[in-house]
């Protein structure tokens, strides 16, 4: 008898997991593209193999899909150092002086333009911006990601890395000016920089 | 007062609202009289928007498929 109920309760945990693992399975692929690339698919199913095994440890329900995204981040983590890769560390000098406010004010890419900030932007599609991101080392690229696409706040972030808040601003700020560089060294080496490079 | 250098360092910062109080306000301070920083400011924000409204990646449906299929297959633990 008790074992049925315990069955039973086994079952309902799982049905529960189960629903809010579907609830959430477009948004973890899609975050697993932008961290893992072509292993997100792998990476998900990873996610959700481990997230089952926790689910115990999850006490509010409405609390799962931070948790589930808690999972995907580090597991996109273990695959990255699974592989050997170490992260590519850049010196604050070399990217901190930077402000791509200033070189387009400077350079003026498109002289009869009104919006002239708002014009360069605009010259990027889809594909270039995510070109650009993944250019950068993913120590900078995963908070940048989390934080200005995915909308969570530089708290969670930390948490979800595990890494003192301190070093999550620091490298937000790395990622900020290292996508500012590289948005116009793209349209620099892209000819984006032309008066009507793009409809 | 914090120069246009200082100002710019922390503009993303202070836009994210991770600044302490006396940097927020010594930032707003400089902001109320240095517009070349306050383009500085509206071209962060442009950018935020800008990375904020990079589409998602839509889940293909076979994909969906084989991820569902792992969920099926999950057994109650033991």
């Amino acid at each position: 008898m008790t074992r049925d109920v315990s069955t039973s309760d086994a079952d309902v945990r799982a049905d529960s997991f189960r629903q809010l693992a579907e609830s959430q399975l477009s948004r973890l692929y899609a975050l697993a593209r932008r961290l893992a690339g072509d292993e997100a698919e792998d990476a998900v199913q990873d996610c959700l193999l481990k997230a089952y095994r926790g689910f115990d440890r999850l006490e509010h329900l409405a609390a799962g899909p931070a948790w589930l995204t808690s999972i995907l981040v580090n597991t996109c983590h273990d695959r990255r150092r699974a592989r050997s890769r170490r992260p590519e560390e850049v010196g604050v000098d070399d990217v901190d002086d930077f402000s791509l406010f200033r070189r387009i004010a400077d350079e003026d890419p498109f002289p009869y333009s009104d919006s002239l900030h708002l014009d360069f932007l605009h010259q990027f599609g889809r594909e270039d911006v995510r070109a650009v991101l993944a250019s950068i080392p993913e120590l900078y690229r995963v908070p940048m990601l989390l934080t200005y696409v995915e909308g969570y706040h530089a708290k969670e972030v930390a948490r979800f890395l595990d890494a003192p808040l301190g070093t999550i601003l620091a490298r937000l700020h790395r990622g900020r000016k290292l996508f500012e560089r590289r948005l116009w060294e793209y349209a620099e080496e892209h000819g984006l920089l032309k008066e009507g490079a793009r409809p | 007062m914090i120069t246009c250098a200082e100002a710019v360092r922390q503009l993303w910062a202070y836009l994210d609202g991770v600044v302490d109080e006396p940097s927020r306000e010594a930032i707003e301070e400089h902001l109320s009289f240095c517009r070349r920083c306050c383009g500085e400011v509206e071209f962060a924000e442009e950018l935020r928007s800008f990375l904020a409204a990079q589409a998602a990646e839509e889940l293909p449906d076979d994909v969906r498929a084989r991820l569902t299929a792992t969920l099926e297959k999950l057994e109650p633990p033991t």
